[in-house]
């Protein structure tokens, strides 16, 4: 094997391991839905909504933070 | 003192408004100026022969090309990240005097650099790479300056009260690292004064002259890679930032799918860096590369769709919000132009497309219809709503932003029309022969069925550029307009008629 045809199976190879690591990460954010925190990613949404600096952040630094 | 509320500190984003909204008016003005200069000859030398030097296109290109993008666009960059940094990671810019300290040294090392651009382009100091023409020493202050903005952007992450970063945010940290890997990278270059010649001269030129570090096939590769992800980080990364945030907060709807948006992301960040092969198809390069540049931006369609569908539906059920709202037509358009131009540039990176498209004005359509359309609006429509925040006020006219939206729309329309027209002209014209293989063509013939075209297009460019006038002193009378309460800053924008 010359290293033209390496590079192609190479290449044909890491393609069809992005395609598996895409699909993955699609099928693990829909089918957990939540973060390894236990928060649901939608809700992530609410950093924009309810920016206020008095908000109550959606996951805080730490938990004296919360209200 | 004690008691007062902590309250967000917007000097800093305040600051690179005001250089959005001037280096936009510089950019704009002459690129409308160089595109009537395409139509109409005469205005090369429009203060005389003996001026030309400072008023010919290939000198004022650059200018137009860099004001637009590096002054309009990073300052827009800039100024929405000192806004929007702040409130997604709740924390005040007023809590840190170090970073209140390092950023305006940003700005006002910023606003040296770019004097010190502006008056060596127009000087006619150049390093003659696309997009990168300044010399070392400015190279060098715009690293400073891009390190500055790091420190400001982890050190604001560093204090932060919310722990989850903000779809946003990811786009503003993938905006600094990979221009600063594209910014070293492209402009790695020597100093004349420390090269020796061939024939062993030695301190060769002007102490701030450089020559490149590539050459060649080499230098073509580097330079589009650079190029091309410049649009990346510059035009399409930073403005996804901004959409991301200025859509939902302003409708006040929760974005459609936040999945989505995190899958978008990593999609775009593979892909996007293997696209700009695309830019040398039928040069010297190897073919593969050529035909991965070509597969990889057909691919780039699904993440740039992803993103902009996203924000489309994000305003399901709400779209009666467009039609009340001039500011939210800014950005469902800026939306709908980045699907466009995302599709658009896709189809001309197929081979057998870009062998009519390459080197024609259809590439230059492009280009506009992206950075009108998409980076103009959505910088626009961020600034209109930052507006009454950081001035308390409500903002001027919102029959105006309305006028402005129309002018601009229509501009866009004719640029973007003429473009596809002229380019697609021209690269049937410069391929059409005869029996013999003998071009059926001169250069000169394309010149004279373009002319009509290229007036179109200055036309285009002028309404767009009335339109940021408009913008300008709308957001000028918005400093001075009735001030509003804090209630009536959560979603759609206090306007006046």
């Amino acid at each position: 094997m010359d290293f033209n045809e390496f590079a192609a199976y190479a290449y044909f190879f890491l393609v069809v391991f992005l395609v598996v690591v895409t699909y993955s990460y699609v099928y693990h954010l829909y089918t957990k839905r939540k973060d390894s925190s236990g928060v649901d990613y939608e809700h992530y949404s609410n950093m924009a909504l309810k920016d206020d600096i008095g908000d109550t952040p959606v996951k805080p630094v730490s938990k004296s933070e919360e209200k | 003192m004690e008691n007062r509320p902590l309250e967000y500190d917007y000097t800093v984003a305040k600051m690179f408004m005001l250089t959005t909204i001037v280096l936009g008016i510089v950019g704009m003005t002459i690129g409308v100026f160089i595109a009537f200069e395409l139509a109409f000859p005469g205005l090369n030398t429009v203060l005389g022969s003996g001026l030309a030097e400072y008023t010919n296109f290939s000198r004022l290109r650059p200018l137009h090309t860099d004001s637009v993008a590096f002054g309009f666009t990073v300052s827009g960059i800039f100024a929405t990240w000192f806004y929007v940094g702040q409130r997604v990671l709740k924390v005040s810019m007023a809590e840190s005097k170090f970073l209140m300290f390092i950023g305006k040294l940003q700005f006002w090392l910023y606003v040296i650099g770019v004097a010190a651009a502006v008056v060596t382009l127009f000087m006619g100091y150049t390093t003659s790479k696309e997009y990168a023409e300044f010399e070392w020493p400015i190279d060098i202050a715009i690293v400073i300056v891009w390190v500055l903005w790091g420190v400001s952007i982890f050190g604001l992450i560093g204090i932060r009260r919310e722990k989850s970063l903000y779809i946003s945010i990811w786009y503003y940290i993938a905006t600094f690292l990979g221009v600063a890997m594209l910014y070293l990278f492209n402009n790695m270059e020597i100093p004349t004064m420390l090269a020796t010649s061939a024939a062993g001269e030695t301190n060769i030129g002007d102490w701030f002259h450089s020559i490149s570090m590539y050459a060649g096939t080499n230098d073509a590769l580097v330079q589009w890679w650079y190029g091309h992800n410049a649009v990346a980080f510059v035009f399409t990364v930073p403005i996804i930032a901004m959409i991301y945030y200025f859509l939902p907060k302003e409708s006040g709807q929760a974005i459609y799918s936040y999945k989505l948006s995190l899958l978008s992301f990593w999609g775009l960040m593979f892909v996007y860096l293997w696209a700009g092969g695309h830019h040398l198809l039928y040069s010297t390069v190897p073919d593969w590369m050529q035909t991965m540049g070509s597969i990889f931006s057909v691919i780039l369609i699904l993440p740039s769709w992803g993103s902009a569908i996203n924000m489309l539906l994000t305003m399901k059920g709400e779209w009666q919000q467009v039609a009340a709202s001039p500011l939210i037509k800014f950005m469902v358009l800026a939306s709908t132009f980045y699907m466009f131009s995302t599709l658009e540039g896709p189809i001309q990176a197929i081979k057998s497309v870009n062998a009519i498209a390459h080197f024609t004005d259809w590439i230059v359509g492009h280009v506009h219809d992206g950075t009108l359309g998409w980076v103009g609006f959505m910088i626009i429509a961020a600034l209109y709503h930052m507006a009454p925040r950081v001035f308390k006020r409500e903002l001027y006219s919102k029959s105006l932003m309305a006028a402005q939206f129309w002018i601009q729309t229509l501009g866009i329309v004719l640029y973007f029309t003429s473009m596809w027209i002229a380019g697609i002209t021209q690269g049937m014209m410069w391929r059409a022969h005869d029996e013999f293989g003998n071009l059926a063509y001169s250069f000169m013939d394309t010149v004279d069925v373009l002319h009509p075209y290229y007036a179109l297009r200055g036309t285009g460019g002028l309404l767009y550029l009335i339109g940021f006038f408009m913008f300008a002193y709308n957001i000028y009378k918005t400093m001075s307009s009735r001030p509003v309460e804090e209630s009536e800053l959560q979603n759609a924008s206090p306007m006046g008629a």
